[in-house]
Parts: C-alpha cells; sequence; structure tokens
C-alpha cells in the first residue's frame, strides 16, 4: 500500500546518496511544517470517538493514531541545489480486535464522521478475516497511562532552522571537499518531525513529539589517467537529535587510532571537516595498497560495527522472524525458539552483552511509549554471550514466556498499521578500560575498518559479508598504511564468539540506519546500533578487485 | 473512481493551467487504486485497499522552480496549489542545470492496462491465498505470501501544449513454501500487466516442489561453478547493469562504463556477442509506459546490440552539455535469448548448479560492478544433464559484466519483475563460501 506513495528521488550519484527515499506525504511550502497542528483536547476527542465505536460494536480491544509526519530533504552536489523536499501527511489509522482477529484501517478525513467510518472499516475487515484465523489474537496486559505527553530532548527544532542556512552548510562543506581534491560531491540532509497521539481502550492517551536529522555525503575522487574512480561516504550518524548535531563543530569527538589521523563523531558533528577529510581520503584510496586475502583480526569502529550488528542480532532476534511471518520477504531466523529455550546457545563470546533499549537519548528509537501504548524500557538479548531474549509486541510477548510487551511496536505512518520493529539494539562496553590505541598494540597481523560500507546477509543470517569506508593495515601493534578491497565474510555465531575484547565506555557511541525496511508492504524505520570498538580474530579477509 | 478518462484528465488539466501565471508550468495528475493480500504460517496476516489521486505542479520563473501538490480537487484547491509553487519558485535557488520543458511530442498509444487487473476484489485476493495455502497443508509445507495489485492512469499537460496520458494495470505475486522440518524452501514469482494470466496454483505448486527437492540439501566446496541462473536468478544482476548505462556518470569517469582520458565505452564490445538487451514499451509481452515524467517519448531502445554498448541515457540537461539525443533510463528490459528451455539447459549441462534466485543482492564495487548476496530457495547440482541433489546455499562475489563475458547458453526469455529475461548457462560464476541458511 505505501510503495506507491514512495517519491524516488534518484539520480543522485553514488554510494548512500543512490539509495532510493521513501516520502510520505503532501509536499508543501516549508512554512506549513512550522504550523502546530491539531489541539490535544480536540485529538482526544477523537480519539474516543473511535474506541467508543469499536467497543459498542463488538471490539475487544482498540487503539487509534492519529499523525502529523513532517519531512524535509535537501539534496546537493558540488555547487548546485538538486532538490528541496518538504512534505507534511496527516490522518488516522484505527486498530480492532473483534472475534479475536486483528482489523486495520485508515484515513485522511480526521473529523467525527471519518474516523467513525474508518473504524468501522476495521471491525468489517477483523470480523471478515476472523474465519480464517485458527487462534484468536491475545495480548499482555498493558498499563493505562492516562494524559502523558514524550518529546525527544532537543535543542534546536530542525524544522526552524531556515532553508538557506541548511543549503549553505552543504555547499560550503562541498566547496571544502572540491578545494581538497575531490571532483565530485553529492551531500544531503534528512530531517523528520513524527507528531504523534496514541490511545488506546486500556486507558492512554499519549502525545509525542518525535525528532531525527541525517546529514550524509559522497564524495568521489577519480584519477583520469588511470579511469580509477573511490568514493567515501561521509562518518556521521543519522540520530534521534535536533540541529544541535550539525552546530555543535564535531564537540566531544573521539580521535581515531594513532597512524589514521581520522577524527570520529559522537553527538555533534563537523560536516565540513568531515568533507575535507573524506575528499583526501577518497584520493589515498586511489593509491592504496590492495588487501591480501585471508585470516585477519579486526578491529572494528562503532560507526562500522552498528550495521554487523543491525544485520547480525538485530534483524535474526525479531520474534515475527523467527516464528516465520517474515518467511516470503526478509526471511525467517536461526536463533530459533529451541536454540534460545536451551538458555545456552553461544551467540557470542562471554565479553558479548547485547541489549535492545528504547529509551537511550539521542538515538533514533527513543520514545516515551510504542505505538501499541507500552512505555518503553531496555533489556538483554545476549547476556555474557548467551541468547537470552527476543523483540517482542503484545500479541507475541505470551509465547515467549513475557508478561509484558518490550515496547517495540511501530508504524512508518498513520496510514500503516503497526508491527514488532527493531529497537536500538547495541553491544554493551567492555568493563575493564581499555582505548582503542590499547586494543590495536596486541594486534600482530590486522586490519581496522571505519564506516559504513557494502553489506549482504542471507536470509536466516548465517553468513554475512561487510565492506566499510576505510580500511587500514595492522602490522606488529601499529597501524602501517590504508588497504583497499577488502571485505570479511563470516557465520553470525562463529563471529560473535570471535569477539575477544571490547573497549570500555569513553569509546562508546551510536551508528544508525534511517531506512530500515520490513514488511509487506514495506515500511521504512529508524534505529541506532552503539557500541565501543570491538576485536574479531581469525575472521576470513577477501580482495574484492576485478578485472572487467 | 480514481481512474479518469482522458478527456476527464484533459478538462482538469486544462483548468490548473489556466490559473498559471509562471513563464512555464508543468502539471502532473495520476491516481492509482489497488490492493494487497499477505499470508504466513499457512494463514492471512494482512489484507487493505488503497484509493489515491493526486495533481502536482512545477513552476518556474526563469531558472528558479517550485513543486507543489494536493489531493483535493475543487477550484478553489486547485488554484491554491498553483499559487503555491509559484511562490516556491520565487524564493528558490537558481538551478544553473534548468532546463526549458518540452514542447508537444509523439507517444505511442500504451496497451498497459487491463480491466481484469483494475476489478480485482477481496474474493480473488482470498483465493490467490487459498491457492497457496490448502496445496502446502496437504503436503506438509507452510506457505508464506504477498500478492499486491494496482491500476492507474498518468497525465500530463504544460504550458508550451505537451499533452499525454497513459493507463497501466499490475499485479505482482510472490509465494515462498518451506518444509515443516524446516529442511527445504522454494519460492516462485509472477507478474502481469493482466491479471487474468495469473495461476497462483501453478506458481504455488513450483514453489512446493523447490521446497521438497531441496530438503537434506549437501555442501559442496565454494569456488568457480557453471552455473544455471533462472531468469529470477539473472534479473537483479542485469537490471544493476542496466540502470548503470547513465551517460553522465560514464563522462564523468565514475561508472563501469569510463574510459580513462574521459571517455566513455559507447559503441564498445562490453560482453559476449551473443547479449543483445533492448526496451520496448509496446512488447504485448512487457507493455510500459511510452513516456517519462519529464514528458520524453519512451520507444523501442536498442541499449546492447551483439555485445556491442549502442546507447546510453541522458537527461536533457547533460545531452545540451554534450549535443546528444535525450534518452530516457531504461525500464522493463527485454534481453533476447534463445528457442530451448530450462530443462534444455539442463540437460546440455556436465557439471553445474542449478539456482533458482539470489537475493541481498549489494553492491561491492561500481568501478567493476562487482555485487555480492546469495542463492536461495532451491540450489541442486547437476551432472551429465540431470538434476543430482540439492546443495547448500552460496554467497556470491560477481559482476554481470564478467557474468555475461563467460556466456555459455541462453534460453527462451520469461517475464520477471517487469522484464523479460532468459534462464542462462554461464561459465566460472563465483561463490566464495557457503551458507547454512534455508
Amino acid at each position: 500500500m505505501k510503495r506507491r506513495d514512495f517519491i524516488q528521488l534518484t539520480g543522485l550519484g553514488l554510494g548512500a546518496l543512490t539509495m532510493p527515499v521513501p516520502l510520505f506525504g503532501q509536499s508543501v511550502d516549508p512554512l506549513q511544517l512550522l504550523a502546530t497542528g491539531m489541539e490535544v483536547a480536540q485529538k482526544k476527542q477523537l480519539a474516543d470517538v473511535a474506541l467508543q465505536a469499536a467497543k459498542s460494536n463488538g471490539a475487544t480491544y482498540a487503539d487509534i493514531r492519529i499523525g502529523r509526519y513532517l519531512n524535509q530533504y535537501i539534496y546537493t552536489r558540488e555547487s548546485q541545489v538538486q532538490n528541496i523536499v518538504n512534505a507534511e501527511s496527516f490522518g488516522a489509522g484505527i486498530r480492532v480486535i473483534a472475534n479475536g482477529t486483528w482489523g486495520f484501517a485508515s484515513t485522511n478525513d480526521v473529523t467525527p464522521e471519518g474516523i467513525a467510518k474508518a473504524t468501522n472499516q476495521a471491525l468489517a475487515i477483523a470480523k471478515a478475516n476472523s474465519r480464517l484465523q485458527k487462534e484468536p489474537v491475545q495480548l499482555v496486559p498493558a498499563k493505562g497511562y492516562g494524559e502523558v505527553s514524550w518529546k525527544t530532548p532537543i535543542e534546536r527544532n530542525a524544522f526552524e532552522v531556515p532553508v538557506s542556512e541548511k543549503v549553505d552548510l552543504l555547499l560550503s562543506a562541498n566547496a571544502a571537499a572540491i578545494q581538497n581534491g575531490a571532483q565530485f560531491v553529492n551531500s544531503a540532509l534528512f530531517f523528520v518531525n513524527e507528531q504523534k497521539y496514541f490511545a488506546s481502550t486500556d486507558g492512554s492517551y499519549i502525545d509525542q513529539d518525535i525528532h531525527r536529522v541525517w546529514p550524509t555525503f559522497t564524495v568521489t575522487a577519480t584519477d583520469p589517467a588511470t579511469g580509477k574512480f573511490k568514493t567515501r561516504d561521509a562518518l556521521s550518524s543519522p540520530m534521534g537529535m535536533g540541529y544541535e548535531y550539525l552546530t555543535g563543530n564535531g564537540a566531544g569527538k573521539i580521535a581515531g587510532p594513532q597512524g589514521t589521523e581520522l577524527a570520529l563523531y559522537k553527538n555533534s558533528y563537523d560536516i565540513k571537516e568531515d568533507a575535507i577529510a573524506a575528499a583526501k581520503q577518497a584520493k589515498a584510496k586511489l593509491k592504496a595498497k590492495s588487501v591480501d586475502p585471508g585470516k585477519y583480526t579486526l578491529v572494528l569502529e562503532p560507526n562500522h560495527l552498528g550495521l554487523t550488528i543491525h544485520e547480525s542480532v538485530g534483524h535474526p532476534t525479531e520474534l515475527d522472524r523467527v516464528l516465520g511471518y517474515e518467511a516470503n520477504y526478509a526471511g525467517t531466523s536461526f536463533a530459533t525458539l529451541d536454540k534460545w529455550q536451551t538458555k545456552k546457545f553461544n551467540y557470542g563470546s562471554k565479553q558479548v552483552t547485547i541489549f535492545a533499549d528504547k529509551t537511550q537519548p539521542g538515538s533514533l528509537g527513543a520514545v516515551g511509549w510504542d505505538d501499541e501504548g507500552v512505555k518503553t524500557k531496555r533489556w538483554d538479548i545476549i547476556k555474557d554471550g548467551v541468547l537470552v531474549n527476543y523483540q517482542a509486541i503484545r500479541d507475541q510477548a505470551k509465547i515467549i514466556g513475557e508478561t509484558e510487551s518490550h515496547g517495540c511496536c511501530y508504524a512508518d505512518s498513520w496510514s500503516s498499521v503497526q508491527f514488532q520493529r527493531m529497537p536500538n539494539v547495541s553491544l554493551a562496553p567492555g568493563k575493564a578500560k581499555l582505548n582503542v590505541n590499547d586494543m590495536i598494540k596486541d594486534v600482530d597481523r590486522g586490519i581496522y575498518i571505519a564506516g559504513r560500507g557494502s553489506y549482504s546477509i542471507d536470509q536466516q543470517r548465517y553468513n554475512f559479508q561487510f565492506g566499510g569506508q576505510l580500511f587500514y593495515e595492522i602490522k606488529g601493534g601499529k597501524i602501517v598504511g590504508m588497504l583497499d578491497d577488502v571485505a570479511y565474510q563470516a557465520n553470525t555465531q562463529e563471529f560473535w564468539n570471535s569477539c575477544s575484547k571490547i573497549c570500555d565506555e569513553s569509546d562508546y557511541r551510536m551508528f544508525g540506519s534511517f531506512f530500515d525496511g520490513k514488511g509487506q508492504p514495506s515500511q521504512i524505520s529508524a534505529v541506532s546500533h552503539g557500541s565501543s570498538t570491538a576485536r574479531f580474530d581469525g575472521v576470513n579477509v577477501i580482495n574484492t578487485a576485478r578485472k572487467i | 473512481m480514481a481512474i479518469l478518462t482522458k478527456e476527464e484528465a484533459r478538462q482538469i488539466l486544462e483548468k490548473v493551467l489556466s490559473f498559471s501565471k509562471a513563464d512555464e508550468c508543468t502539471v502532473s495528475l495520476t491516481g492509482t487504486q489497488g490492493g494487497n493480500i499477505r499470508y504466513a504460517r499457512n494463514e492471512v496476516s494482512t489484507s487493505g485497499e488503497e484509493t489515491n489521486r493526486n495533481l502536482t505542479i512545477l513552476s518556474s520563473f526563469g531558472k528558479r522552480s517550485g513543486t507543489a501538490s494536493i489531493n483535493e480537487f475543487d477550484d478553489a484547491s486547485l488554484e491554491k496549489v498553483v499559487r503555491r509553487a509559484e511562490e516556491l519558485a520565487k524564493l528558490a535557488p537558481e538551478n544553473p542545470e534548468f532546463v526549458s520543458i518540452l514542447g508537444p511530442q509523439q507517444y505511442a498509444e500504451s496497451a498497459a492496462f487491463f480491466d481484469s487487473t483494475a476489478n480485482i476484489n477481496p474474493e480473488f485476493r482470498a483465493k490467490v491465498a487459498e491457492n497457496s495455502i490448502v496445496p502446502a497443508t496437504q503436503k506438509d509445507v507452510t506457505a508464506a505470501g504477498f500478492l499486491q495489485h494496482s491500476s492507474g492512469f498518468d497525465s500530463m499537460m504544460n504550458s508550451k501544449k505537451l499533452f499525454a496520458y497513459q493507463k497501466n494495470s499490475n499485479v505482482d505475486f510472490t509465494v515462498t513454501m518451506r518444509t515443516s522440518d524446516g529442511q527445504g524452501s522454494g519460492w516462485a514469482s509472477r507478474d502481469f500487466n493482466d491479471a487474468s494470466k495469473l495461476n497462483a496454483a501453478e506458481a504455488s505448486e513450483i514453489a512446493i516442489q523447490k521446497a521438497v527437492n531441496s530438503r537434506a540439501a549437501k555442501a559442496i566446496e565454494p569456488g568457480k561453478y557453471t552455473v544455471i541462473l533462472e531468469p529470477a536468478a539473472a534479473v537483479t544482476l542485469i537490471d544493476n547493469m542496466m540502470s548503470n548505462f547513465n551517460a553522465r556518470t560514464a563522462d564523468e569517469g565514475r561508472s563501469f562504463l569510463s574510459k580513462p582520458g574521459g571517455k566513455n565505452k559507447l559503441n564498445e564490445k562490453i560482453v559476449d556477442e551473443r547479449v543483445t538487451i533492448y526496451t520496448d514499451p509496446m512488447d504485448p509481452n512487457l507493455p510500459g509506459s511510452t513516456w517519462t515524467n519529464e514528458g520524453l517519448p519512451r520507444t523501442r531502445t536498442e541499449w546492447i546490440k551483439n555485445g556491442v554498448v549502442q546507447k546510453l541515457y541522458y537527461d536533457r540537461f547533460w545531452a545540451s552539455q554534450k549535443g546528444a539525443e535525450a534518452v530516457a533510463p531504461p525500464n522493463n528490459i527485454i534481453m533476447q535469448g534463445g528457442t530451448g528451455s530450462l530443462e534444455d539447459l539442463i540437460k546440455g549441462t556436465e557439471r553445474g548448479v542449478l539456482v533458482t534466485r539470489l537475493w541481498y543482492i549489494r553492491a561491492v564495487d561500481p568501478q567493476t560492478l562487482l555485487y555480492t548476496g546469495l542463492t536461495r530457495d532451491g540450489t541442486f547440482y547437476i551432472e551429465n544433464g540431470q538434476i543430482k541433489y540439492p546443495v547448500k546455499n552460496f554467497r556470491f562475489n560477481e559482476s554481470p559484466v564478467i557474468m555475461l563475458n563467460n556466456l555459455d547458453a541462453l534460453g527462451k526469455p520469461q517475464r520477471v519483475e517487469g522484464n523479460l529475461i532468459p534462464p542462462m548457462r554461464i561459465r566460472d560464476f563465483t561463490f566464495t563460501s557457503l551458507s547454512d541458511a534455508v
């Protein structure tokens, strides 16, 4: 249903910016994004229309989400603006349980009549589909919270920043990259604001205001003499923050290991500084040594390791995948219930504790309550190497013996039905004091990898292959130079069992995925993955250079 | 009713244009209606319907442009959206790559719309699910599938008197069958403009057979193998190669079609001489759109003939810079093949691997168009012209350019994911590791 609403903004060059970007809603005047929208009291009245209509027509449960979704995307290349997209989408989605079966309908007619009509549609769908239902839906209890609210703790609302300021920022970063030897730069800013009102028959009326930002670019260096070209993508992370992520000039940044001269960012990003470094590094990649394939010790930087966590731990521990609901699309999971039930399935080494958390400040997944009114929390998925839990929502929690939902239900629009989506899934930092330079000192033959690159993993999440943005050769405990054509392949369980060291909390920072896809019709979601730099032993590295 | 006739669309577009005060104005009006059904664990999980109509205005003053859209159609709303686009255009920075809009064009009459698809109702959708779930249950197999259909129209008119209108319809069906012991998995996909051609029972039966036959797969060493790629296995790699036929990136020195010294590979042989790839919106097996959203006509275009690059696509700005003709990017790709069936290709194979589909395909190196991904849902070892046993899935690292240079044989093209692609036998396809995934 959603896919036809996607506007694919293509033709933006290479790397991250070639991704088709889904956009919801009507394109609007940027000033319209600043309008405050419907009053909370009015939303409550409309919500009560749906809840009462549902209850009086046989629903045993009902919820309504009245949502206003704002997007602003700005695209540039070199010295010109390619596109500025402002979009707004407003409507309501109503979900009911009748005859033990889910029904869902949505409407952009946010009036008592429109809401009542959509509620009746949801009831009709539930009743029609109930003849195909084998067992009635069972929800674990959720507390009614009354009238409450939550807001992403932002310092500066990105939608209040003039477009000209944003354009100037991108064009100055582009110019800096060109001055430092890049031939091409594509850059973009993405801003999202979800204004969501949720109400349910459990007695919750929850008003939330959620903000996300993502600055990114791809710099290209070419060598006309040889016809070779190399790219370097931004080392930024999408964040659950306001515009302050872009104006802090990289305050609190972390220096990369000795021998790399890398600047790595935490809660503040300096796009111009990173663009200059990217231009120099893309040029250096043109002359970097092609890797010798074989087994290496890998030292993985958090802005790289986050994607490996996402693919090899985040997705396989989604309970709907484990149960087979995603079998026809994303696939199922090797992390089956029987393995979890043994309470000794070694997902990773003893160093590895991986936790889910919907409350981490600055993270993309942080909200006060999820899209079915469950208060968010933190829980362990892998504890000291052992698989201990999954990601579940209200209609699944009972299957794994939980008495409450994990609070990770999400819909990407008022018009999409909410379902289980990945919370922030993060690797806990090492308990012993350890920095990245000390970690590298012990590595005899290794590679330090930074940044998000190519990624691919099978439909049960056993076999994966990852690239990166920057690769540095480690010899005798020291970084000796840049490498190219690097990708590593591993089996998920073997890989996490080869994790021998994790840097301490001072090195911890977040990677993010802004447009994670799941479901049919596909829905997007944004999620963060925190970690400190970690060491993995004996990982298989291949050389990806070919001749055509 | 979301689907307007040509005359109904023309009347609305003329009215909207009459409100324009900009130097140039383009109005696009589209409408779609459609639905879907999803099932898993042998029961329906979600189902829905959607109808939408949308009007988009692009207004320009000099080199400044603004866009606005709306889905309300009273006169006041129509005028409001035109004013909004004009206000945004006045605020926008000048676009140095601005190109003036096209004048009237000639388009072929698209034949991509079928009433059979527009008339799909909830019973049709439920029957599709039933045609998978019932046979699956009988064979101790679990069905998961998705049917999605849409019908609609696209129209546009501009202040230089260009007018275009076309209708289209599509139905896409995919189904995964997994044996209850978790040891076998099979898959099939079908897509048509005309829903009356969809036989979900036939596709489901193939997926069941693949699931049952792929149980107890043997591990064989990764390495270079002769492979037979079914059309569903080859399509994404071919599609990705064609989407990189961009003249600008080739000229800029950042494409697999770039050459040292700022040149590109137009008119050069890049793959085996048996490879011919073209697009044709009037092909009866693959009827498509006859114009682009800029108003450029889509006509039969040869991209690769006998292995030689015939054409790259140019946007209108880059065409003006290079003195070239603007060419729309390829979509609905047609790759010529032979006359033999998949079975004929298997019979002619001494030793090789049959691949049902490739999955999670991602670019590794844009310089060589190297991609990685995995086999999925039915991978089999062939010996002396016969399928001998199922094998475990492989990860591959391969470039479609290298693959099409190692071409051994082609079968008869089949429609897959909106393309016509032949099954193909390829020498020395590179598998780099094994996967335990079923």
